[in-house]
């Protein structure tokens, strides 16, 4: 079971220290971080792809999961 | 549309943004607004504060339209791209109070963000304490948020939340071309309650058409590209990215460009438009802003389209500015050319004590 971060509601930029912290803590493998606006999906996905991780968006209701991936 | 929507997302989407807003504010400088305010958040705010009368500063009272169209375009770019979602209840009196001190300093140092990139590519050398003020500020609101702060999760709100400020800035533009005037000045002349100035930066102005025109096409763009110069020296100083910053650097080389060509161009520190030499509270104003927009989440333009897109608490943000404008000027807490108002400084050390103690006390465990 991949680790989840609920960052939905958090202002700009929670969502993206939130992801760099476990992105440092983890080094490699796989979580989940769930967001609720375009922006922060566009933020995760940029920060994860600038530090070598893949993206997967799901959509979840109105919200967004992303997978991110390193192996 | 999911062409356009890349595009947007994209690097050369933030630069074509940044450029708009370069070309356009000398050009609307050119066609009337006051000196190196083409736009301004933060000085238009403040027109807004005087024309409704809420401070009486003869000299800066005018509806902008531009802040309207901000608003409006970010409104219709959220509507088109199915973004609009209505939000609010992330610490919203705190918010107003973090507007209201940010409009304190951005009026010590007489302007916003973007505003402190068009001065120096004005020539303006004061904008470089400024922006080194405003790049302090957030870096201390970067060790508050990495330290734990946050204002909480904001959650969906009913529908009508996200129309309402959207819906004033329209009561605005009615406001604007209608400029009742109900009251009686001693000598019988009308006045009231929506006041225009006849001289000074606030009777200078655009066409309204144009200025409409022109902020619409921005608070488009900027929707949809998240133009922000707070959260561009943010995410360098942060992650160490320079997507946002490839924004305000398109800002700033359009701006000189176009300076250059329309022959607005003076270089110096003296004699500059709307603007004083005083280095230490340029810095200081700017850093108290700074840190109230990172502690916040965004520059006052990004907190207008936020709004736009059904945010209610950067709609609160924005309200606390254009309130923190009136009381600016009624408490001589503003600068003017001679330099700091008599109560600036001290506004702006209550204002940064405030955010301090905010940084401190913020804090939640959220993952």
């Amino acid at each position: 079971m991949a680790d989840k971060i609920d960052a939905r509601g958090l202002s700009c930029p929670q969502p993206v220290i939130l992801t760099n912290k476990k992105i440092k803590e983890m080094e490699k493998g796989e979580f989940e971080i769930l967001v609720d606006t375009d922006t922060s999906r566009e933020n995760i996905s940029r920060l994860a792809q600038q530090s070598g991780w893949n993206v997967e968006v799901k959509r979840v209701n109105d919200d967004y999961c992303l997978v991110l991936r390193k192996d | 549309m999911a062409t356009v929507k890349s595009f947007f997302a994209s690097r050369w989407g933030i630069v074509f943004a940044g450029v708009f807003v370069g070309v356009f504010a000398p050009l609307l400088q050119k066609w009337g607004n006051p000196g190196n305010m083409g736009i301004c958040v933060a000085c238009m705010e403040r027109d807004i504060a005087g024309a409704l009368g809420l401070h009486r500063a003869a000299m800066v009272q005018y509806i902008r339209p531009e802040i309207i169209a901000f608003v409006l375009g970010a409104f219709i770019a959220a509507l088109l791209f199915r973004e609009f979602r209505p939000r609010g209840g992330s610490s919203p009196i705190i918010r107003f109070f973090l507007g209201f001190f940010a409009m304190v300093g951005a009026l010590v140092f007489l302007g916003c963000p973007w505003r402190a990139l068009l001065r120096l590519a004005g020539g303006d050398g004061n904008a470089i304490l400024g922006l080194a003020g405003l790049t302090a500020g957030i870096w201390v609101g970067i060790l508050f948020l990495k330290s734990g702060y946050t204002l909480g999760r904001a959650t969906r709100v009913m529908s009508f939340s996200g129309w309402v400020f959207p819906i004033a800035m329209v009561a605005l533009l009615v406001l604007l071309l209608v400029a009742p005037q109900f009251g009686r000045t001693a000598e019988g002349t009308p006045t009231g309650p929506i006041f225009f100035s006849s001289k000074g930066p606030g009777s200078q102005h655009a066409p309204i058409l144009i200025s409409l025109l022109v902020g619409l096409g921005v608070g488009f763009l900027a929707q949809r590209t998240r133009l922000c110069t707070m959260g561009a020296i943010r995410d360098v100083i942060l992650i160490k990215n320079t997507h946002l910053l490839s924004g305000i650097l398109g800002i700033a080389g359009a701006a000189f460009t176009m300076n250059l060509i329309l022959r607005q161009f003076q270089a110096g520190f003296t004699n500059q438009p709307i603007a004083h030499t005083d280095y230490l509270w340029n810095f200081m104003g700017m850093s108290l802003s700074g840190l109230a927009f990172a502690l916040a989440g965004g520059c006052p333009g990004r907190q207008l389209f936020l709004s736009g897109e059904g945010d209610g608490d950067a709609a609160i943000f924005a309200t606390g500015m254009i309130v923190g404008a009136g009381f600016s000027h009624n408490f001589s807490m503003a600068s003017s050319a001679a330099g700091p108002g008599a109560y600036g400084p001290i506004a702006v050390i209550i204002g940064l004590i405030f955010c301090i103690v905010l940084g401190f006390t913020m804090r939640e465990k959220i993952a």
